[in-house]
């Protein structure tokens, strides 16, 4: 039996043994303490524990389990909370309490529950792997499909199930290879956790992850299957823009990842969205929603796991043909846990001290987002949304400079408009999308022919206002010239009118993109309209005065969702009110 | 089972380690009895097969590697817990220093605790009155949240902690009573003295448990400081359903004990030499707030932190705003021209206000008020910053309207005095009639409901203050 030879924090070792291997699962001390191996040498096996390791002894037995750190894949993952390594929080709490205890062995996933189960395949099928071979709804928005793992070999179903209740334990099916061997599957499988799951061909990027949020829509776009950060300091509202897309976003399943957060925040997550209605469906947001909760006082191996079993479940049912965003909040702290264990382990450390592998980390990360076809031939995507806390709000630290590397949406918050309370505080000069020509199609086939020119438009009056309040800051808005004050003006409105958006307004919390749309088309008239009535003399002070600049920032709350119709009046009774001006 | 062993093998700052010892867990408490009779406590920081390193509380001076008895206690660190500390003063371990005799335990507790788990934890959404209004208006304090005050040396963080602890209406039905607990790391003898003192003039002190650490105590002390005053925070709370505001100084302390404690085992630093793991560190103190289920008690946080040179980017400040929800920071330049509580309200925040406020908590337009009043005061910097470069004469009617809508915020809004006790309709009504000192068409994240209710230039006036 190989026993513990030392402890330090969450890292233990074993003394001469070469039973281990590379990231197996492994039970440590009387308590069965859930770890894994993390380095194998010829005297020492180092491993790290995915829980709190008071009082653990020397001399404590050190138990293999022969296969890696997996997640369990079945029904009853949507709409449950787990802990950083798939362990279901209300069960702990049926435990061991409010508080967290060390050693807890549960079962991850109900396997007592009856599920209503259909099977899809009949005997004498040809089955191969990825393949789906029975149905369940698992919520009332998810209908859960098992398919053959990707490690499986395919055959001939020989036996199939009843359709009919069903626990995941049970056989289902039992496929017969090749080689004449008759398996049997019942309706979980187990996945390791850091392995990507196989897909049959990546697809190229071309829709967007509809968020109804403006300033991501239109000024920087998330695409399903796309990669996106969200920077910024503490207070700038990362956690707040989470929450809105994970409400909001056009995703079938929302996954997430708590990472080294805060309780209450999950605790809010949970009462939230279990209120909020999902508005294409008409059910609760916690029936199409999983989460991980890993808060920072929990343990910090348990953590950096936490990221991992959040991006293997979301593969999973990417796998059954849906459309995944992952939210992780925040991978600045999974990034932390990553330094405080290598630290333990006295590696060398690179920039601040994290480890050298950080950035090949992080893109190992990323790079499991994609639209793909799966093996089962349907179409699903995972798009990751990851939460960044830079230190001291500066951005050139190694976290967020190396996931700028390998993302290609970037959603920078900034500090000076969340004091001001502009929210969502994303910096429209900062930000970028690398997808906006990848999606175009989409925007000019659903939205308006010339949606990408609009959105031009009002990006460059966005940045020739950059430019201006420069002189501004230095001179007053009095010096500049009529057509710059209008410039400054729209741009006001804009900003105040459009990409700040209220997330508690029953209305402006989520926008489809025609409002959008018709908001920015409404904007630019009052700018076109505004410079006519200045190239007839009318001056910007006379503009103003029609009350029309105060009403489109209002517009936002005046026009409901529902009754677009009253843009064509603001646009009629606009450019009445415009074209009488300096005649 | 206590093991004892004679004599040490190694002693380095304030860790000595033992050879040849077995059986010894981490994380666990022993005592270290000197040839002179006194005796020590230390913890297990490190454990191999045959050998411990021990962090020695009262610091390792006079001990030799010969005149020591080392006694391992076979567990880790408790505090022992009664409803009668309510009242007592003790010393950063937990240990009576107030002359009234050992308390009697009803049980004792691990001082490290345990996480709570998220689904077990009720949402905090009763807002506590403190009376002040920056803090009632702007950055609503909530039963259960840990709301930190960012200071700088010389401010007047202590002065606003006595005035909350004094003002807060926190007791309600639910709960039976309230209590302060208050943790003090390597604060002045004079700053424990004031708090003494100060909760003896209001008649709180009968209420509070105090934990002193003072600045000349052993700075391994002060790492257990905190954790000793939030497992009593939780028994009161949670074993005696008690409403607790904790209120922990000074957080930078504690950090730079961290610090020491970390450099003197060899750890590898991170930024300016505070280590790695200090986040999660500091997460295992903060997040010791909150409200569960099945009791009817909760613990405030309210911990005081000095950022060194008033950098808000330091780690310390850096990563507690990280943890905590939201922060109080209070400004030099206010506290110079005379404002108390010299609160800047911009940077400050606090995150579980929004579903806190509102109907049914405090007013139904309180959110419109607060997020008027946050948007025109930033442009009060803006305005600002334009008049120290052209004068204030030369800017814009609306720039001079937001420049004296600063004066008056300042004045009559963030300056209040320490004995004065506000309501939140007081407050709010203030908030309304400051606004209308600007041109109504600049308030454009009021609706014209509210506007039509409350937009009232002369209100000012007719509240009693001067334009």
């Amino acid at each position: 039996m190989d026993v513990i030879y030392s402890v330090n924090g969450p890292v233990v070792k074993v003394k001469g043994t070469k039973s281990f291997s590379m990231q197996e699962m492994v039970y440590v001390g009387k308590k069965r303490l859930i770890a894994e191996v993390i380095g194998v040498a010829n005297d020492y096996t180092t491993i790290q524990v995915y829980e709190g390791t008071t009082g653990l002894l020397p001399g404590e037995p050190v138990e293999g389990t022969g296969s890696p750190m997996s997640v369990t894949l079945a029904p009853g993952i949507i709409t449950n909370i787990f802990d950083g390594i798939e362990r279901p929080l209300t069960r702990l709490e049926e435990i061991s309490g409010a508080f967290i205890k060390d050693g807890s062995a549960v079962e991850l996933l109900d396997e007592q529950k009856l599920y209503d189960t259909t099977v899809t395949v009949k005997v004498g099928d040809r089955i191969a792997p990825g393949v789906c071979y029975c149905t369940c709804p698992e919520s009332a928005a998810v209908i859960h499909k098992c398919m053959l793992s990707p490690l499986a070999k395919g055959g001939e179903v020989v036996w199939t199930a009843q359709n009919g209740e069903h626990k995941i334990t049970d056989e289902i099916i039992k496929v017969k290879d090749e080689l004449g061997v008759e398996t049997a599957y019942t309706m979980m499988q187990k996945w390791p956790i850091r392995t990507p799951r196989p897909c049959r061909e990546r697809l190229p990027i071309s829709k967007p992850l509809i968020t109804g949020q403006r300033v991501i829509d239109t000024i920087s776009p998330i695409a399903k299957g796309g990669t996106a950060a969200i920077p910024g300091g503490f207070g700038t509202g990362k956690t707040m823009t989470q929450h809105q897309l994970a409400k909001w976003c056009d995703a079938d399943i929302i996954i997430y990842i708590g990472c080294g957060e805060r309780g209450n925040e999950m605790t809010q997550v949970l009462t939230e969205f279990s209120e909020l209605i999902d508005p294409r469906n008409g059910k609760p947001l916690t029936d199409r929603t999983m989460l991980i909760a890993n808060t920072s006082n929990m343990p910090v191996a348990a953590r950096e796991a936490s990221i991992y079993t959040g991006i293997t479940i979301a593969e999973y049912y990417r796998d059954m043909g849906y459309h995944i965003a992952i939210m992780a909040d925040s991978t600045s702290r999974w990034a932390e846990a990553l330094r405080e264990i290598s630290g333990r382990l006295e590696e060398m450390p690179a920039e601040e001290g994290f480890p050298a592998y950080l950035p090949s980390r992080i893109a190992d990360f990323y790079e499991r987002a994609g639209y793909v076809r799966t093996l089962g031939g349907s179409e699903g995507s995972v798009t990751i949304i990851g939460a960044v806390s830079p230190q001291g709000s500066d951005f050139s630290e190694p976290v967020t400079q190396n996931t700028k590397r390998f993302v290609r949406c970037f959603l920078a918050l900034d500090k000076n408009l969340a004091y001001a309370r502009h929210y969502p505080a994303i910096n429209w000069n900062d930000s970028y999308s690398e997808y906006v020509e990848e999606i175009e199609g989409y925007f000019k086939e659903n939205v308006a022919a010339d949606f990408m020119e609009v959105r031009q438009e009002i990006s460059s009056i966005l940045s020739k206002e950059n430019e201006l309040m420069e002189i501004v800051k230095l001179m007053g808005s009095d010096v500049l010239p009529d057509d710059q004050k209008l410039l400054i003006e729209t741009a006001r409105v804009i900003r105040v009118g459009f990409l700040q958006q209220n997330a508690f307004h029953k209305d402006d919390t989520y926008v489809d993109l025609d409002k959008q749309y018709r908001m920015m088309k409404l904007i630019l008239l009052l700018y076109h309209k505004g410079a006519e009535a200045s190239s007839r003399g009318a001056d910007v002070d006379a503009i103003k005065a029609t009350g029309w600049f105060e009403r489109l920032i209002k517009m936002k709350y005046d026009i409901p969702n529902d009754k677009v119709q009253m843009f064509d009046e603001y646009t009629d009774q606009l450019t009445e009110a415009l074209d009488g001006l300096g005649a | 089972m206590s093991l004892k062993y004679i004599g040490l093998s190694e002693i380095n700052g304030p860790l000595v380690a033992l050879e040849g010892v077995s059986g010894i867990g981490y994380d666990e408490m022993a005592q270290i009895n000197l040839s002179d009779g006194s005796k020590r406590l230390a913890r297990v920081v490190e454990v191999s097969k045959d050998k411990a390193v021990l962090q020695v509380f009262e610091g390792t001076r006079g001990l030799s590697l010969e005149n020591t008895v080392t006694r391992f206690e076979g567990r880790p660190m408790e505090l022992p817990l009664s409803e009668e500390m309510v009242g007592r003063i003790f010393n950063g371990a937990g240990r009576p220093i107030d002359g009234l005799g050992e308390i009697f335990p009803e049980m004792s507790r691990d001082i490290n605790g345990s996480p709570i788990n998220p689904v077990s934890r009720v949402y905090p959404q009763n807002y506590i009155n403190t009376g002040i209004s920056s803090i009632d208006a702007l950055t609503t304090l909530i039963r259960g949240q840990k709301l930190p005050i960012f200071s700088g040396s010389g401010l007047s963080h202590n002065k606003l902690a006595v005035q909350i602890v004094r003002q807060a209406k926190i007791a309600d039905e639910s709960g039976k009573g309230f209590a302060v607990v208050f943790g003090a790391m390597g604060v002045k003898n004079d700053v424990a003295d004031y708090f003494k003192r100060s909760f003896e003039e209001t008649g709180v002190l009968s209420r509070v448990v105090m934990f002193l650490n003072l600045s000349n105590d052993p700075i391994i002390e002060r790492i257990l400081t905190p954790r000793c005053a939030l497992t009593c925070a939780e028994y009161l709370a949670f074993e005696k359903n008690m409403h607790i505001l904790c209120i922990l100084t000074d957080m930078t302390s504690y950090a730079e004990a961290v610090r020491e404690f970390s450099s003197s085992k060899g750890e590898i630093p991170g930024r300016k030499g505070y280590p790695g793991y200090l986040y999660s560190d500091l997460a295992s103190i903060y997040e010791r707030a909150g409200i569960i289920k099945g009791s009817s008690g909760s613990v405030t946080q309210i911990p005081i932190l000095t950022m060194p040179n008033d950098d808000i980017t330091h780690p310390v400040p850096d990563l507690t705003g990280y943890i905590t929800e939201g922060q109080i920071v209070l400004d030099r330049t206010l506290e110079q021209e005379g404002v108390y509580p010299a609160v800047s309200i911009l940077p400050s925040l606090s995150r579980l206000m929004k579903d806190g406020i509102g109907e049914g908590f405090t007013r139904e337009d309180h959110q419109t008020c607060a997020n008027q009043l946050f948007a025109a005061y930033a442009r009060v910097q803006d305005a600002k910053a334009l008049a120290s470069v052209i004068g204030e004469e030369e800017l814009s009617e609306s720039d001079k309207a937001f420049l004296n809508f600063g004066r008056l915020f300042e004045k009559y809004f963030l300056g209040q005095d320490f004995n004065e006790n506000r309501s939140i309709e007081q407050t709010l009504d203030l908030g309304w009639a400051l606004l209308s000192q600007l041109p109504r068409e600049e308030l454009d994240r009021v609706d014209d409901e509210h506007l039509d209710k409350f937009y009232d230039p002369d209100k000012l006036i007719a509240l009693g203050y001067e334009k």
